[in-house]
């Protein structure tokens, strides 16, 4: 009996622990996800409700207005296109690099791990150094360089910039996963008869699919993301997304347009949100991926 | 299938030397287990002999061809690593096939090998499986079809049975050898368990510190060690090295040994009369295997501890002031007793107290 009422009121402790946890979890959820919610609902309120109403509200009115004009026909200084042409931009920027500095850095870490040379680590060292160098110490340099590779204000040189500097990161990445896989891997390929790219392609980029897609995401981020090196090095029509966006925001004539800012802010904000719900269970998977058995 | 001659070879690194003039030369169809302790310089050879590494001095022939500069690939040889080195994103015939595919083999060709290799090493159930669905002693199977297809002059293996477990490691051994009695390909075989290399090699080559200590027959090897060193590493227990003092008697060369009690006389060991004279008097290291011992007349000892392994018993006890095991039959011996034992003396060796070496 006494045991039998003891397991019962340890149920009901445990029960209590449980809903406290869960309770606070969707109380933090909901005060960190209050934010978005202001954004969607008011980018779905025409203009006259946001100034009559409050933010949180739902709209009494649903209307896609707002969406409309920040994708197509709002104001970015003179031109009335909308935010349209620089999501392309963004597009333009981000693909190319996000490739180049992903290729790149998944050959540099094969090399630092499965074709060391005299001084590797040195080097390795320096490539890690190069990723705590903050974003404003290379502007200037940066800034003459495009200049004299005429690439000066244009979206080749975001892609330029963004690869240069997103290797760092990428070949961390890479070394840090091949370190990983057994060195008598590539033995056995040489005697197979495979060379170095052969190795490269047939056997260690196949293994390191995990890390690709978790540097790709990280750069994807980053230089979709990014705000200093477009707003530094490009003007006008070959700004990224987030330059525009900035523009919308910022230089407005008459009542501010809170709806369009929103939608705006969102439609910047989609393509890395989709990155993450498509691809992020392999992140995950490739942060925690450990060594390649067998 | 070819000869294989390592000759005066040396590997530095930097200022270390790494193997120091390495002379070896096996025979059509031999196999050579390259044996040591971790460190000795054995898989740095076999990885020179590979391709893998590359040679500070010396030559190495394969089949009389010299092939130093060759790369890996135009070697003719087929390699077992430790870790088996699948391919992990390929399947198990993606990995049998990934060599031949490079040379170029035509596809039926291939599946002709692939299969041939798959039913001398019984996998065919296997073929479509990833390495990370396959079990350690499957995996080792896989890594052996890959290098049977090939078709080598030369099979190198690199500790292939140091992942397994116990029990499949001695099945895998005898697999490694029925795999030699059928193909009769040349291998070099590393590994440091000396019970594989006796039960594996044509020859071994005891190695330490980048030097071939001892290279011969296993039998040779096991019972007339060229020095110590190669006594103590070969056989299990160790050989027994017990310091004596050499004299001449009645029977030829005499080991007196100092026991707890007294002195004994071990008598008639094989030494040739040159050296009895020139050691006579003088002390010497005597090698007696834990089996050489049995009951009987000879000397008589103070068993400390004794270890019943099933076939047979260890007894343990000090001999020379030092502490020596003998390999008896079950209940010959029990802890705390005294015990008479007869030497079989013409088993035992001397070794020169300085060098090692062993006298003969």
């Amino acid at each position: 009996m006494a045991a039998e009422r003891s397991s019962a009121s340890a149920r009901r402790a445990r029960l209590v622990g449980r809903a406290f946890i869960y309770g606070t979890l969707v109380l933090l959820a909901l005060l960190y996800l209050m934010p978005l919610w202001v954004m969607v609902v008011t980018s779905l309120k025409s203009l006259d409700e946001v100034y009559a109403g409050s933010f949180i509200g739902l709209p009494r009115a649903l209307t896609l207005e707002a969406w409309e004009k920040a994708w197509a026909t709002a104001c970015i200084g003179t031109e009335c296109g909308g935010l349209r042409p620089y999501f392309v931009n963004s597009i333009l920027m981000t693909v190319p690099a996000v490739v180049i500095s992903t290729a790149i850095g998944a050959m540099n870490g094969y090399i630092l791990t499965k074709w060391r040379f005299r001084g590797a680590n040195l080097i390795f060292g320096l490539m890690l150094f190069a990723c705590f160098l903050p974003f404003q110490a290379v502007i200037l340099p940066m800034a003459q360089v495009l200049g004299r590779l005429g690439l000066a204000g244009t979206i080749a040189g975001l892609v330029f910039v963004h690869s240069v500097y997103g290797i760092t990161f990428t070949t961390l990445f890479f070394r840090n996963y091949f370190v990983t896989i057994p060195d008598e891997l590539t033995k056995a390929a040489q005697i197979d008869g495979a060379g170095f790219f052969r190795i490269f392609f047939a056997i260690m980029l196949p293994a390191a699919l995990p890390i690709v897609v978790v540097s790709s995401i990280w750069q994807f981020t980053q230089i979709w993301n990014d705000f200093l090196f477009g707003v530094s090095f490009t003007s006008g029509a070959s700004s990224p997304v987030t330059v525009a966006l900035n523009n919308i925001v910022n230089v407005t004539m008459g009542r501010k347009q809170y709806n369009v800012d929103m939608a705006a802010a969102m439609i910047a904000a989609v393509p890395t949100l989709v990155v993450y719900v498509v691809a992020g269970r392999y992140f995950v998977r490739g942060l925690t991926a450990g060594a390649v058995k067998g | 299938m070819a000869t294989l001659e390592i000759d005066r070879v040396r590997k530095t690194f930097g200022s270390l030397d790494v193997l120091k003039e390495v002379s070896i030369a096996i025979g059509d169809g031999d196999f050579l287990v390259l044996l040591g302790p971790s460190g000795c310089g054995k898989s740095t050879l076999l990885n020179m002999i590979a391709g893998l590494e590359s040679i500070t001095g010396g030559e190495i022939r394969i089949a009389g061809e010299v092939i130093n500069d060759l790369p890996p690939k135009d070697r003719d040889i087929a390699m077992v690593f430790q870790s088996y080195a699948l391919y992990p994103t390929m399947t198990v015939r993606q990995n049998i096939e990934f060599g031949m595919k490079i040379r170029r083999v035509p596809a039926a060709e291939r599946a002709r090998a692939t299969a041939a290799a798959a039913e001398m090493l019984q996998m065919g159930h296997l073929l479509d499986r990833r390495p990370s669905q396959l079990s350690g002693g499957q995996r080792q199977r896989v890594a052996m079809g890959r290098a049977i297809v090939r078709q080598p002059r030369l099979f190198l293996f690199d500790e292939p049975l140091s992942n397994l477990d116990a029990k499949l490691r001695v099945d895998m051994r005898t697999e490694i050898k029925r795999l030699h009695q059928r193909l009769g390909t040349t291998i070099v075989y590393v590994t440091h368990d000396q019970i594989e290399a006796m039960t594996l090699a044509t020859r071994i080559a005891v190695m330490r510190d980048g030097v071939v200590e001892q290279f011969g027959p296993p039998q040779e090897v096991y019972d007339r060690p060229a020095n110590t060193y190669v006594g103590r590493f070969v056989g299990s227990p160790a050989m027994n090295i017990v310091p004596t003092r050499l004299e001449a008697g009645a029977a030829g060369a005499e080991a007196v040994v100092t026991l707890p009690g007294g002195e004994a006389r071990i008598g008639a060991i094989p030494l040739s009369a040159g050296t009895l004279e020139r050691c006579r008097g003088r002390d010497v290291l005597m090698g007696i295997r834990p089996e050489h011992f049995a009951p009987g007349r000879g000397i008589t000892v103070d068993v400390d501890v004794v270890e019943p392994t099933g076939p047979d018993t260890l007894a343990i006890f000090t001999l020379g002031g030092v502490e020596v095991t003998a390999r008896l039959e079950p209940f010959a011996a029990s802890a705390g007793r005294k015990l008479d034992l007869a030497i079989k003396t013409d088993k035992v060796v001397l070794f020169d107290p300085g060098t090692e070496t062993r006298l003969d």
